[in-house]
């Protein structure tokens, strides 16, 4: 074993060589650039095949479970807290409650957007309290927006929808 | 043998767990070094404080979060030779922004087990090679099919928890931006610190928009960045120093992935991580039995949050206690005296260096100018990650 603990403050020295974005752009350093191009294709499972399938069709699907009598939002094929397959499929309704939301001035690079779009929580009617997922608002002023706002979805038209989270344009205020 | 069970968790420790050693590199937006340099600079420094070498190391355990940041996977193995980990038994572990108290709670299973005897935690994070941003980097955290067709900012997510807390509470904007001014000027201490700056509760709520709530100064910075700790067994701590620290429990939970099914106004998982680590620390009281806290603050309100996850503060008194000074350098719990993710920077894994370096450094009184100024004798560290749903827990105490 060696020498032993040294008394110094900590940590001793910050070491380390700071750069700028411009130091990469006017060649300043010397890196590499690689675009890997890869994709995906992403099957939806049991659970969110049916319910993709489901909102073509203008509706929402949830799952059922008897041991805890959850319905569950969204979907899936077992419930996580019994650990035990699924009762039945129940429709919910295309309404619901904000739980939370936020206004979102970027992408998802983190670039500007031209207009902020809002987002939100949104607990669905006919699931369980608190099963909400995530989707955008519209009609509605960021300013006007509140948690415990009653929302409904506005569907895309029957030959526009593609079984996509998107058939849901946006959810606007109602009442 | 001591054996304890928590939650039908049963716990069997061979020997306790000090620490001797710690170190890190500055923390910036972009470094010039790899992250395999980066791991090197760190890990020396904890070497030369611990009064160790490479070759009494016995096993590594490295951190580092997700693969996206440097396009490279097999990381762990990319990491390998600068953490000093060749030939010796080594692992990467990962739980998103959790990896920071997480890789030390791995290297406690290594000694606490009576595996290793001396072993070395190793977490570096290099975020500045993705581009156009890290954000970008960040999309593949978001459920391909119902999350990512509505072009999701990794902002939202805690932007939509801010909101939730602040909206349960009746907290308001400008208590929890008071956070952000602390940690940002306890930063100025801070040797290795990225945006250590003297703000107001002003320049905060006039700064950029991004996710509203959240405002550019809310938030932490990307960075790159590594840290390094070194853990013993008490028959080594005692042929190295007088005054080691010890690792007096360790604690970990994960709340559901299904995110939009909970109720984000409370970090269940931090509550959860925390009985665990208190349980084994023999603490029943954290608010009178914790002396100093680092939780994880990649987001002002994120410290006030853990802060009540960790049972610091009651649910909503957190931004009450910050409002009194009583998280401050010399208040009567010093919260983030290292100026934490919002002063010194967020490079996700080696945030290792603010919360469990810095809690060992407080404890063993070697944080220099960012010294608390009461006595201290037990603190706890935590980190915090995923799909906001993972917490890790460390106590540690100067006492044994």
């Amino acid at each position: 074993m060696a020498v032993g603990k040294k008394d110094i403050s900590c940590p001793p020295e910050a070491i380390g060589t700071p750069i700028k974005d411009e130091d990469l752009k006017k060649g300043k350093v010397t890196y590499y650039e690689d675009y890997p191009d890869l994709r995906y294709a992403w099957t939806a499972g049991q659970a969110i095949s049916r319910f993709l399938n489901e909102l073509k069709k203008g509706r929402l699907i949830a799952t059922k479970c008897n041991e805890c009598g959850r319905i569950m939002f969204p979907p899936r094929i077992f419930c996580e807290l019994c650990f035990k397959p699924i009762d039945d499929w129940v429709y919910v309704k295309d309404t619901g409650v904000v739980q939370t939301f936020s206004i979102s001035y970027i992408d998802p690079d983190a670039r500007p957007l031209p207009e902020p779009i809002i987002v939100a929580v949104i607990a669905v009617d006919g699931a369980s309290p608190k099963m909400g997922i995530m989707h955008v608002l519209g009609e509605v002023k960021p300013e006007d927006v509140y948690i415990g706002m009653k929302v409904k979805a506005v569907w895309k038209d029957e030959e526009e929808r593609e079984g996509a989270i998107t058939d849901i344009k946006y959810w606007k205020p109602v009442g | 043998m001591e054996v304890e069970k928590i939650k039908g968790l049963k716990f069997a420790k061979k020997q306790d767990v000090a620490i001797v050693g710690a170190g890190m590199t500055t923390w910036k937006r972009r470094l010039n070094e790899t992250g395999k340099e980066l791991s090197y600079i760190a890990v020396k420094q904890a070497l030369e404080e611990a009064g160790l070498t490479i070759d009494d190391i016995e096993m590594v355990v490295m951190g580092s979060a997700p693969d996206t940041f440097d396009g490279l996977h097999m990381k762990g193995e990319y990491l390998l030779d600068g953490s000093g980990g060749s030939d010796r038994p080594y692992m990467r572990v990962f739980v998103g922004g959790g990896t920071g108290v997480f890789a030390p709670i791995a290297g406690y299973w290594h000694v606490a087990s009576g595996l290793a005897d001396v072993c070395l935690v190793v977490c570096e994070e290099k975020m500045s090679s993705c581009h156009p941003h890290p954000q970008s980097g960040f999309k593949g955290i978001w459920d391909p099919i119902l999350e990512r067709p509505l072009t999701p900012n990794l902002i939202w997510i805690f932007a939509l928890e801010m909101r939730r807390y602040m909206h349960v509470h009746n907290i308001k904007h400008e208590d929890i931006a008071l956070v952000s001014v602390k940690n940002k000027r306890n930063a100025l201490d801070h040797p290795c610190a990225q945006v250590a700056e003297k703000i107001t509760v002003e320049d905060v709520l006039n700064s950029e928009p991004m996710a509203l709530p959240v405002r550019r100064l809310d938030v932490s910075p990307p960075s790159d960045g590594a840290a390094a700790l070194i853990m013993v067994a008490p028959h080594i701590a005692r042929q190295l120093t007088d005054e080691p620290v010890w690792v007096d429990g360790v604690g970990w939970a994960l709340d559901t992935t299904m995110w939009t099914n909970r109720d984000l106004y409370f970090p269940r998982y931090v509550a959860e991580a925390a009985k665990m680590a208190y349980k084994m620390a023999h603490i029943t009281d954290p608010k009178k039995q914790i002396d100093v806290a680092e939780p994880y603050d990649p987001f002002d309100y994120k410290e006030l949050h853990h802060m009540e996850g960790l049972g610091l503060a009651r649910k909503g008194e957190a931004p009450i206690l910050t409002k009194e000074g009583v998280t401050a350098r010399d208040g009567d719990l010093p919260t983030c005296p290292s100026g934490g993710l919002l002063g010194v920077g967020n490079p996700i894994a080696a945030t290792m260096g603010v919360k469990a370096c810095e809690l060992y450094w407080q404890l063993a009184y070697r944080a220099g100018k960012r010294q608390v100024a009461k006595e201290v004798t037990t603190g706890v560290c935590q980190a915090w990650g995923d799909l906001m749903q993972v917490g890790t827990v460390m106590v540690m105490s100067n006492k044994r």
